[in-house]
């Protein structure tokens, strides 16, 4: 029982960084109907800046710096090829978020070279245990602040003339903008923000038990890739959904690999494209995403 | 055909089609193409007599790369569907050859199992298992667009890992599995048997038999592909690209053209895998990761999307770029040789750069792949035939969903 709950916990945690990560896919979906490739790089940029910084500056500021840094750079990637590109089609939009992945990340995993890089944060290799439940700080913290940025980030989305906005856009592209809403605007802090929650995500993904951050850490933000499409693309609150989801079934899978050797090592890594499989053969949209509507 | 009308308004300058507008000479120009593809073969045909094994075997990998890039594109640039999942198909076709040609019995610590066919046999069944495996996906192929898609097929690419890892009688484990040569009634596509074969004076060894023979598969790959566009199949995957309305209005089966054009595309992975394991004589699950995905796509990219051409050149680019880079490391300006002291950009990250600015750039100022640049239409072609879209237009994705 106190295993379950471990794995129940973990999972939680696990889900709860993934859901940082979907959620910077779908904010950028929704704003520019872009499936953000770069992403993965922007928060290997966001863990990178936090590692070299942190000696200097202090984990706190040195987390600020990185959220500043990873939001200016994605603000840029949309101001230099998404913007200017307005009339073409999303598709090579996508292809190109692929080829500016391929740029930052080369130059990024150059500077990491073989090492792995230690984040300095404050909640080190401790251990906490509740009635025999085992579980490690930065689990918990990640839980914290997950669900504080997110709670953040809908009432913003739900409250503030920027959501409503964001919204409106999201609903019709040119009543939105006959209503004098500036779409670049939008688009623009809607890949701000997405970058700001992949610099927090990477915080996670590289604290205890993860050994530090490495040349491999982008690469986990392709899991959240599941987790965003298994939701429905359109859609934050599946995002959300979508990252429990898969958080949980890749620490279930991992939790009880020995009773299901059969199917081999490493499930839990494949676990969540498997789930994602079977929900989209189920639902083609995802579980809360919108069904595509058309008007001939 | 609402985007068609649109891109008269927005882009009056490419409503002409270009064989209206450089009416110079017509009779010459419809020789243009064939008197190119003939100059190309030719020199294809006599290349190994020339050049050294570097460059042969490079040229191999791009062949192999081509077929794989064709078919890629008759799925993106055609059908407009996005597919991140290429690599699992080039590792059924890779695997399914080498199982099919392989014996069963004990390597090492390693039982492997195989019926030990015909390699030609193995070919054809290791293709077709791969259509069937393509059409397998087919509730999913049919159903999601685009985008959606290219998500979805990631989960191929990690499953297919994870089962090349598990699967060890048939694939090895992560040590991989040696590769049955090519043979065709006891003519081995090895450096042996016929031992010592020269042709002209030259050598002819391993990559040379294996060059005339993936050519052969090329130009059957291509040719195939340039009628499939240019009929009935064609007509009806572009319709569905445009628009998927006016495609089932006038009675095109949406569904069952996007799951052919995913089965056919797996297909010719599946030849393009089993070339590459003939290369590589040994076949290892890391190769066929997402990195190796994430390259057809740019190869149809750069090459320029929607055109067999393309494809090829494209797949050229792509595959020789870090090989040249790397013969050259140390004659280029900025690049270090591998593993040096020197603090600097080896050859590999600046065959990355390159790679990853050649994507952006080509996209940014070159939708029409270097094909378009070489037909002097850097914007894409503007005729129906030709036309380089990946997908809907936004003004489709504004009156086709709400998202």
């Amino acid at each position: 029982m106190t295993k379950f709950a471990e794995i129940i916990l973990n999972g939680l945690a696990l889900g709860s960084v993934y859901a940082l990560i979907a959620l910077g896919f779908v904010v950028v979906f929704k704003a520019s109907g872009v499936i953000n490739f770069a992403h993965a790089s922007l928060l290997l940029l966001g863990g990178f800046t936090v590692a070299k910084l942190h000696d200097d500056l202090g984990f706190a500021l040195a987390l600020l710096a990185a959220v500043l840094v990873t939001a200016a750079v994605a603000g840029l990637v949309e101001v230099l090829f998404i913007r200017g590109l307005g009339r073409t089609e999303v598709h090579t939009l996508t292809i190109l978020t692929i080829g500016v992945d391929i740029l930052l990340t080369t130059e990024l995993t150059r500077r990491i070279g073989s090492d792995v890089l230690s984040l300095g944060d404050p909640w080190k290799a401790g251990v906490r245990d509740w009635g025999g439940v085992h579980i490690a700080d930065a689990r918990i913290a990640c839980i914290v602040v997950a669900v504080l940025l997110i709670g953040a980030f809908f009432a913003a989305f739900r409250f503030t003339a920027w959501g409503l906005s964001m919204r409106a856009a999201a609903e019709d592209r040119e009543a939105a903008a006959l209503m004098g809403i500036r779409l670049g605007r939008i688009q623009f802090t809607a890949w701000c923000v997405a970058g700001a929650l992949a610099a927090v995500a990477a915080v996670f993904l590289a604290a205890f038990p993860s050994a530090g951050l490495d040349r491999s850490t982008g690469q986990i933000a392709l899991a959240a890739f599941p987790a965003a499409i298994l939701g429905g693309m359109d859609s934050a609150a599946g995002a959300l959904l979508g990252s429990l989801v898969v958080g949980l079934t890749a620490a279930l899978m991992a939790g009880y690999q020995s009773d299901m050797s059969w199917l081999g090592a490493n499930l839990g890594d494949v676990a969540p494209y498997v789930v994602m499989l079977l929900v989209l053969i189920w639902r083609p949209t995802g579980l809360l995403g919108s069904k595509e509507r058309a008007r001939v | 055909m609402s985007d068609r009308v649109s891109s008269t308004v927005t882009r009056p300058a490419e409503t002409l089609p270009a064989r209206h507008a450089s009416p110079a000479l017509p009779g010459l120009r419809r020789w243009v193409r064939p008197g190119a593809v003939t100059a190309v073969v030719l020199v294809l045909l006599v290349l190994p007599f020339y050049v050294t094994a570097f460059w042969l075997q490079t040229g191999l990998f791009a062949m192999a790369a081509a077929i794989g890039a064709i078919g890629l594109n008759l799925l993106s640039g055609t059908t407009g569907q996005l597919s991140l999942g290429h690599a699992f198909f080039l590792a059924c076709g890779a695997y399914g050859y080498v199982w099919f040609a392989g014996d069963s019995g004990r390597v090492g610590v390693q039982q492997l199992s195989g019926p030990g066919l015909p390699p030609l046999l193995a070919l054809v069944l290791a293709v077709l298992l791969t259509g069937i495996v393509g059409g397998l996906f087919s509730p999913i192929s049919g159903r999601l667009r685009g985008m959606y898609l290219g998500v979805a097929t990631l989960a191929l690419v990690f499953i297919g890992h994870h089962v090349m890892l598990n699967a060890k009688s048939v694939t090895g484990g992560f040590n991989g599995r040696s590769v049955t040569p090519m043979e065709f009634g006891g003519f081995t596509l090895t450096d042996g048997d016929p031992d010592g074969l020269e042709v002209l004076g030259i050598p002819f060894g391993q990559l040379e038999r294996l060059w005339y023979f993936a050519l052969v598969l090329v130009l059957v790959a291509a040719l195939t592909a340039h009628n499939l566009l240019r009929g009935r199949p064609g007509r009806a995957l572009g319709a569905v690209r445009d628009s998927e309305i006016a495609a089932s209005v006038m009675g095109v089966p949406v569904a069952r053209y996007r799951s052919a054009a995913f089965v056919v595309s797996s297909m010719y992975a599946g030849l393009a895998g089993a070339l590459i394991a003939m290369i590589f004589n040994r076949v290892v699950p890391d190769y066929f990761g997402l990195a190796l995905s994430i390259d057809y796509l740019a190869m149809i990219v750069i090459g320029g999307l929607g055109s067999v051409t393309g494809a090829v050149v494209g797949a050229v680019f792509v595959t020789m770029l870090p090989q040249v880079l790397s013969k050259y490391a140390d004659t280029l300006p900025l690049v270090v040789a591998p593993g040096s002291p020197d603090s600097g950009v080896g050859p590999g990250e600046a065959a990355r750069y390159l790679y990853g600015a050649a994507i952006v750039l080509v996209l940014l100022f070159a939708p029409g792949g270097l094909v378009g640049l070489l037909r002097g239409r850097p914007g894409g072609a503007p005729t129906g035939r030709r036309t380089v879209r990946l997908g809907r237009t936004k003004d489709s994705i504004r009156t086709g969903s709400k998202g």
